[in-house]
């Protein structure tokens, strides 16, 4: 399929998505819908660095929450519209990426994984001494009940944000996907060295990987603050958001496009469907639990079991 | 006499308190074929490394076609037409064979100002570069699905696809069948024809004496002979290098 044909069926499963939503007619759906579509957006994102490129990142709640606390600070001071928001929790974020990049890209394998823990572990420090902010005790939104312009309810309206959001993400992904810059990525994920002597200027690419990854994360954080309406460092920060958006993608499978989303899809809403039965503490045992299961059973993720031995990647 | 297209002067390389290089001086004119042999453990692959900017040198400077090329990361080296294979063959695993060539292709001779592949033309063209190792039939297959030789094979391609200046092909032809051998040497002499440089690392020293112009020989990381390849050969000292194995 070319681009835009692509894009416009991706839209169409939105809308579809969107009106199936509607007619079910119970904010819940929207309410759960939003963090399954927020997860969408943070495993596609995880995966343009750790599926093309190789390079593991824990870090992603730091991006998440740079978005969101980005939110914050602007809603304090002159409040704008949420898509706004979103252009620039995506633009704080992605200059975070890239000077995470500059600093960290030099270590190979779990070194840098864990230089992008130790991001988090500093930029979550910074945040709980943040007064403006609201520090440790966390901040308030109040958001109201339906949005100016088409007197939406805002729960549908942010629904409706994070879906296009997702439809964007995953439009970019699969763009990345089938090009040069696709290619370049996934000789970095193979061999650097081989990489290098081949032409592909890796600091670079995987610069533009960190940067556009963090990006997206941030970009998915920045409406969370109206979601939640009270966000503090350790619902930001949750731990959840990295070990989700790495476990997504690997359950899904790394090496395109439709695994993030699979996987997303599959584990949201499992989440959220035992957070309501059981309780929310099960969680992420039952991430952990799947994971270990798909790494032992299915290393290439469901789309690498449904191909077979097609080509996928090597893990 | 023109300035040489390669010229490596004081070269020094360590790795801890181990001296794999010690003052390497070499000069390659355009259009030159050279053998590089020695030892196993000499520093011939070391010495392609510090070139082609995979590892850095800690002394010495490397010129290509006019220009030094200290620290300049591997990738524009290759860019400037300075291509070579892996001795220990590094495909890109989740790749298929053919788009092993696509990525040279795309980010070398597509990054060069002057020539431009288009896109339409990118698998023809990986498609031939694998006809001329004897791959065609693979270009389908992962490098999983490939024997070591065809990995070597594979190697060669992919150096060649990037169009260089000066090729070094670091043991390429090793496990290959008399045959096999004698393909890669007329593919070999045949580029050098339309005007590629050529060193080319062997062991094979029938392929090496019919291929080379020049001789130059690496022992424990010295240069000890450099010249014609019938006067090295006598050389007393590289015949010790050699028997004394
Ligand atoms: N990355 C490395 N780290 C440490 N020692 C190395 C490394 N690469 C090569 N060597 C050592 O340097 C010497 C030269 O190796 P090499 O250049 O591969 O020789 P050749 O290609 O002539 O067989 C050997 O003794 C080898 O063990
Ligand atoms: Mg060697």
């Amino acid at each position: 399929m070319r681009a835009l044909p692509f894009l416009l069926v991706s839209i169409l499963v939105a809308a579809a998505t969107f009106g199936a939503a509607t007619l079910v007619g119970n904010s819940y759906v929207f309410f759960a819908g939003y963090v399954v579509l927020q997860y969408i957006v943070l495993a596609t994102a995880w995966n343009i660095l750790g599926g093309y490129t190789g390079y593991v990142n824990f870090g992603t709640a730091a991006f998440l929450a740079l978005g969101a606390y980005s939110s914050v600070v602007i809603h304090k001071t002159m409040p704008m519209p949420i898509p706004v928001l979103i252009v620039i929790g995506g633009l704080v974020s992605g200059i975070v990426g890239l000077g995470m990049g500059y600093l960290t890209l030099r270590l190979r394998g779990s070194f840098f994984s864990i230089a992008t823990l130790a991001l988090s572990v500093v930029v979550q420090t910074l945040i709980i001494n943040w007064d403006f902010v609201g520090g440790s005790r966390g901040a308030y939104i109040v958001r109201p009940r339906t949005t100016e312009y088409f007197a939406m309810n805002y729960i549908e309206y942010l629904f409706l944000v994070m879906l296009v959001l997702s439809v964007i993400a995953v439009f970019t992904a699969r763009c990345i996907e089938r090009s040069r810059l696709g290619y370049g990525f996934a000789a970095i994920r193979d061999d650097e060295a081989a990489a290098e002597a081949s032409g592909v200027p890796t600091l670079k690419l995987k610069l533009l990987a960190t940067t556009l990854s963090g990006a997206f994360m941030g970009m998915a954080g920045a409406p969370l603050p109206y979601y939640v309406t009270y966000l503090d460092p350790a619902s930001g920060f949750s731990l959840a958001y990295a070990v989700n958006a790495i476990a997504m993608p690997l359950i899904g499978g790394t090496a395109s496009w439709l695994g993030p989303v699979i996987g997303a899809v599959l584990l949201g809403t499992l989440q959220q469907v035992a957070t309501v039965t059981i309780s929310s503490a099960l969680n992420l045992l039952i991430v952990g639990v799947i994971l270990v299961a798909f790494v032992i059973i299915a290393p290439n993720g469901l789309i690498g079991l449904v191909r077979g031995k097609g080509r996928g990647m090597k893990r | 006499m023109t300035a040489p297209l390669l010229s490596v002067e004081n070269l020094g390389k360590r790795f801890g308190g181990f001296v794999a290089l010690e003052a390497i001086h070499l000069d390659i004119a355009k259009g030159e074929r050279v053998g590089l042999i020695g030892p196993n453990g000499s520093g011939k692959s070391t010495l392609v490394n510090c070139m082609s900017g995979t590892l850095r040198n800690e002394t010495g400077i490397v010129r290509f076609d006019g220009r030094p090329m200290n620290g300049l990361p591997a990738h524009q080296r290759t860019r400037l037409g300075f291509a070579r294979s892996f001795q220990l063959p590094r495909p890109f695993n989740s790749l298929s064979v053919a788009e092993n060539l696509r990525i040279p292709i795309e980010y070398t001779v597509n990054a060069r100002p002057a020539a431009h592949v288009p896109a339409g033309d990118i698998v023809g063209r990986c498609n031939d570069l694998l006809a001329m190792v004897g791959l065609a039939e693979k270009s389908e297959k992962m490098p999983r699905d490939l024997t070591q030789i065809e990995m070597r094979k594979l190697e060669l391609a992919r150096a060649m696809a990037s169009e260089p200046k000066l090729l070094i092909a670091d043991e390429a032809m090793a496990g290959l069948s008399h045959a096999e051998v004698d393909d890669i040497l007329a593919l070999l002499i045949r580029l050098n024809e339309q005007g590629v440089t050529i060193v080319m690392i062997e062991h094979i020293m029938r392929a090496v004496m019919q291929f080379s112009q020049r001789l130059v020989v690496l022992v424990a990381g010295r240069k000890i002979a450099d010249g014609l390849p019938a006067d090295v050969v006598r050389n007393p000292e590289v015949e010790r290098a050699y028997l004394g194995e």
